[in-house]
């Protein structure tokens, strides 16, 4: 009785909600929305960025606590500040060796397992994160918005930090160790041909 | 059926064809028609990040702080927006809305990464300030009238669901990644201020 009585309240609902269709609101009017979803895709869409970002979260991960996430909250912190230089014109040489260099000297540091003090750490962490910030948080399309534009690329990165410290999570089995290792020589390497590729 | 009676499955039938025949046109776009001033007054909330965010950040802040600060701020903060609405609405002037708001990003993001310990007394004036000028910018240039006080209702009740959900949830939260993951989720609020902010000196 009383399951009927369930069924017969679902169906109430279920017919209440398919005879009162309301707006859907699908269409977004102005070309604003649409710099959340560039600002989200702007990180992927350059793999030296992804290599870098990832390389944070692995190394974030091999280090452990407090490290798994001081990092990743001082990188976006000190990239904004990067992009700030940026937006407002305050030259800074080199920017596309930087991001090389950070992709060789982080990814070597996944891979010899490097450990230096939380502080050291971070100040290179943030050292390379002033380059990524500078060359690719002003790079908004014409007619978005830069608030969601940095909204989400700021979110893009935290989440590829994110990517990177779900990898390093193997880092507790001894097989774990050595694939992130070795993750950490393929970072390097594509460094390596990055750097190669702003120099020539 | 037995007898005159309709079976439970006519009766439902009836209905089913009662509502459907009541049934009102979908209005997918809405150019023309609107949600009527209450929607229009939540969903003004819900789409822009500037006003959004910072009431997002003082929610997770009171709620990293503990149930009290969350219902002070729960309360705190929409009386004071719909405050400060008002008085906005006697003011024609909201010249410096992004940097005031990339400013707000910052500071409540600061707080939040460094779970910073704040006095009761101390979280309900940052409320109540965050309150009066976001307020003050949604309400400045508008005019009193019946459909936008019926606006600014739905805008407040906007404003006290979100701080509600958001600092309950948090104040939940009681595993220590959960509360690293809310102070990281600081550390992107500040940093999309710091850009935010970036943008509005390159604009000026």
């Amino acid at each position: 009785m009383r399951l009927k009585r369930r069924r017969g309240w679902l169906l109430v609902l279920v017919a209440l909600t398919a005879f009162w269709p309301r707006a859907a609101f699908a269409h977004v009017m102005q070309s604003e929305g649409a710099g959340l979803l560039t600002g989200l895709r702007h990180p992927i869409s350059g793999v030296d960025h992804v290599l870098a970002m990832v390389a944070v979260g692995l190394w974030g991960a091999q280090l452990g606590a407090p490290a798994i996430w001081v990092l990743p909250v001082a990188f976006p912190l000190v990239m904004a500040m990067g992009g700030m230089l940026g937006l407002m014109g305050v030259p800074l040489p080199g920017a596309e060796l930087g991001i090389a260099a950070s992709a060789i000297l982080l990814g070597a540091a996944v891979a010899v397992e490097l450990r230096p003090p939380l502080l050291l750490a971070t100040l290179l962490v943030g050292a390379f994160a002033i380059f990524h910030g500078y060359a690719h948080g002003a790079e908004l399309p014409a007619g978005q918005s830069p608030l969601l534009y940095s909204m989400g690329f700021v979110m893009a990165t935290g989440c590829l930090h994110g990517v990177g410290i779900g990898i390093g999570t193997v880092h507790r089995w001894t097989w774990g160790r050595k694939w992130l290792r070795l993750a950490g020589c393929a970072i390097a390497a594509g460094g390596c041909f990055f750097l190669w590729k702003a120099l020539a | 059926m037995s007898g005159a009676r309709l079976s439970k499955a006519g009766t439902w039938a009836i209905v089913c064809i009662v509502l459907a025949c009541y049934s009102e046109p979908a209005e997918a776009h809405l150019n023309s028609t609107g949600m009527g001033p209450a929607c229009d007054g939540l969903l003004h909330f819900l789409t822009s990040p500037e006003d959004l965010v910072p009431a997002l950040a003082l929610a997770l802040l009171a709620g990293l702080r503990g149930i009290e600060f969350g219902r002070r701020a729960s309360l705190t903060l929409p009386a004071a927006w719909l405050l400060g609405s008002l008085i906005g609405m006697t003011a024609a002037v909201s010249a410096g809305s992004a940097l005031l708001s990339s400013l707000w990003f910052l500071l409540m993001g600061a707080l939040v990464i460094t779970d910073a310990r704040l006095s009761l007394r101390m979280v309900t004036a940052l409320a109540a300030l965050l309150g009066l000028t976001h307020g003050y910018l949604n309400g400045a240039g508008m005019s009193l009238s019946g459909i936008v006080l019926i606006a600014l209702a739905g805008l407040v009740s906007g404003v006290f669901v979100l701080t509600v959900l958001a600092s309950a949830l948090v104040t939940r939260a009681q595993a220590q990644w959960a509360r690293v993951a809310v102070r990281v989720a600081g550390s992107w609020i500040a940093a999309s201020g710091l850009l935010m902010l970036g943008w509005s000196l390159r604009k000026g």
